[in-house]
């Protein structure tokens, strides 16, 4: 593959994720070594990442305990302390605990080189009330939301409380001041319904990551949507993101311009981060 | 390097850009692949899927030099045994089947005796685990994926058996490999195409445990994108730089 240079663009992974010592796994530093080993490759700036409590040892990943978001959170912060501006984070919470979700994204975005956004899983529907003080607090921190999204829901599945892209139009539509991402539009499920559910809803934006990999996809993207509202990423399958992204830059479906406004410049957009060729464009309001 | 696992032709259960023979010419040479071996994907989905081979012969004749074709052959459908004969006429180098989408269960005579006339014509038997992911396919669509039991039964049903399994996932790969004899492991190879890389390492850990040389390379194009299975080998860590897939023209010697 070509190799990374100085002069190769900025690569943000918009939807990662690491792992800690108390989630059950023998091998979590392995794990987490490997996404900085092809990150490296790849050329990925900066890794946006969240650990979802103990990714189901202590309590479920979709339904992380409070206990569980803390302890994912303190790995998150530690990690952003020991990788600098490689790592920044997203706090999990768990909506169902209320105060323990507000204290929790306080008590992250308050620590030097803390949360840049917050990260909800499927602890409950996106559209449900209980999410409200969590988007007025993020909007009054002006934190993105990340949320967990099945891309069409036709029924319920188990460990999860699923949205899609219907639920979290109703919920972007309730706060206008928030920028929602919607999580990997490869992440199972149709994304055409899910282009459909959101196309309009302009403080939605989607990102590209999920083990999904189907032809069409990201030309659909692109059209429903548009560049600027398209972030990378991988969440837990690398190659997959490296196979978008070559197929962004090497098909001719997106314009040089319109592929550095996915590979990092709508991240660091809507994250607040300030890398030296976002400056410019960091200033710019979060797509609204 | 060859794609084993390309297909032409719609899909039933959604809208997939340019599933030409033409297009997928200019996606190898673009994606520096040699050739490919070339299925028709609405065969699948027919009952007899002797016009679709027919189709499928018609469609690649232009594009000789580098696609070959990979025609169906359904082992419940009368006079079979013809159509794997035009099949090795015609120069195939492997047939497909689809169990799952035909009803054949587990251990169905008919498939065994497919993969045996196979092995005898020395053409590969090529299955496919999935088409789309679970979570995303069309309502109609319930034939669910392959079973591991079925491809452990079709590598036990003959010495000269050669099966090539696409799209399987690690674990499928690894109950299927340790479920057969060391001699048995070597009549099946797999496409990786479905397999996690980096930050899991699945591809890493079946390299490892089972050797490159149990897998070939194939991409499901038109369904999925042609880059993955080339940014899979390239994320491999560095012991695995110069990992060396099976030759599939060489899977009888």
């Amino acid at each position: 593959m070509t190799p990374v240079s100085e002069s190769t663009p900025p690569l943000i992974d918009a939807h990662a994720h690491f792992l800690h010592a108390k989630c059950g796994r023998s091998d979590w530093k392995d794990v987490n070594a490997a996404r900085f080993r092809a990150g490296a490759r790849m050329g990925i700036t900066c890794h946006v990442a969240s650990i979802l409590g103990t990714h189901g040892f202590s309590s479920p990943t979709y339904f992380p305990s409070p206990r569980d978001a803390t302890l994912g959170n303190d790995a998150m912060l530690a990690l952003c302390e020991s990788e600098g501006d490689r790592v920044r984070m997203l706090v999990t919470v768990n909506p169902n605990y209320t105060t323990h979700a507000l204290e929790e994204i306080e008590r992250c975005v308050s620590r030097k080189g803390g949360a840049v956004g917050v990260k909800l899983l499927a602890s409950r529907r996106a559209d449900d009330p209980l999410l409200d003080p969590i988007c007025e607090l993020a909007a009054k921190q002006r934190l993105p939301i990340l949320h967990h999204i099945w891309q069409h829901r036709r029924r319920e599945w188990p460990s999860q409380e699923i949205s899609d892209g219907a639920d979290l139009a109703r919920l972007a539509r309730r706060h206008p001041g928030v920028t929602f991402i919607l999580a990997h539009i490869g992440g199972g499920g149709d994304y055409l319904h899910t282009f459909a559910a959101i196309r309009d809803m302009k403080n939605i934006v989607a990102d590209t990551s999920g083990s999904g990999v189907d032809r069409g996809m990201l030309d659909e993207a692109v059209g429903a949507l548009g560049s600027r509202r398209l972030l990378w990423g991988c969440d837990l399958t690398m190659e997959t993101g490296l196979a978008k992204l070559r197929a962004l830059e090497n098909t001719g479906l997106s314009s040089d311009e319109d592929v550095q406004d996915i590979r990092w410049r709508n991240a660091a957009r809507v994250f607040g981060l300030r890398l030296p060729e976002a400056e410019s464009r960091s200033r710019e309001p979060a797509v609204r | 390097m060859i794609d084993v696992n390309a297909l032409i032709g719609p899909y039933p259960y959604r809208f997939i850009p340019h599933p030409d023979p033409e297009v997928l010419e200019r996606v190898l040479e673009r994606e520096g692949l040699s050739g490919a071996w070339v299925g028709h994907l609405p065969s699948a989905f027919y009952r007899d899927p002797s016009a679709g081979n027919a189709q499928l012969y018609t469609g690649l004749q232009a594009y000789s030099a580098k696609l070959r074709p990979v025609p169906t052959i359904r082992p419940d459908w009368p006079n079979w045994e013809g159509a794997l004969k035009v099949a090795h006429d015609a120069g195939a180098p492997a047939v497909r089947a689809y169990p799952a989408q035909w009803q054949l269960g587990v251990g169905d005579a008919g498939m065994s005796e497919l993969a045996v006339a196979c092995g005898e014509a020395r053409l590969a038997l090529m299955l496919t685990t999935r088409f789309e992911d679970v979570r995303q396919r069309h309502p109609l669509d319930v034939a669910g994926d392959l079973q591991a039991a079925a491809v452990r039964a079709l590598a036990r049903a003959g010495d000269r058996v050669r099966l090539i399994v696409t799209t399987a996932g690690r674990e499928f790969i690894e109950e299927v490999h340790w479920g057969l004899t060391p001699e048995e492991q070597r009549r099946v190879v797999w496409d990786f195409s479905w397999v996690w890389g980096p930050p899991e390492d699945h591809l890493a850990k079946l390299f490892r445990a089972m050797g490159s040389d149990r897998f070939v390379y194939g991409t499901q194009w038109p369904l999925r994108l042609t880059q993955n299975p080339r940014a899979n080998l390239d994320l491999l860590p560095d012991d695995l730089a110069n990992a060396n897939l099976a030759d599939p023209e060489r899977l009888f010697g």
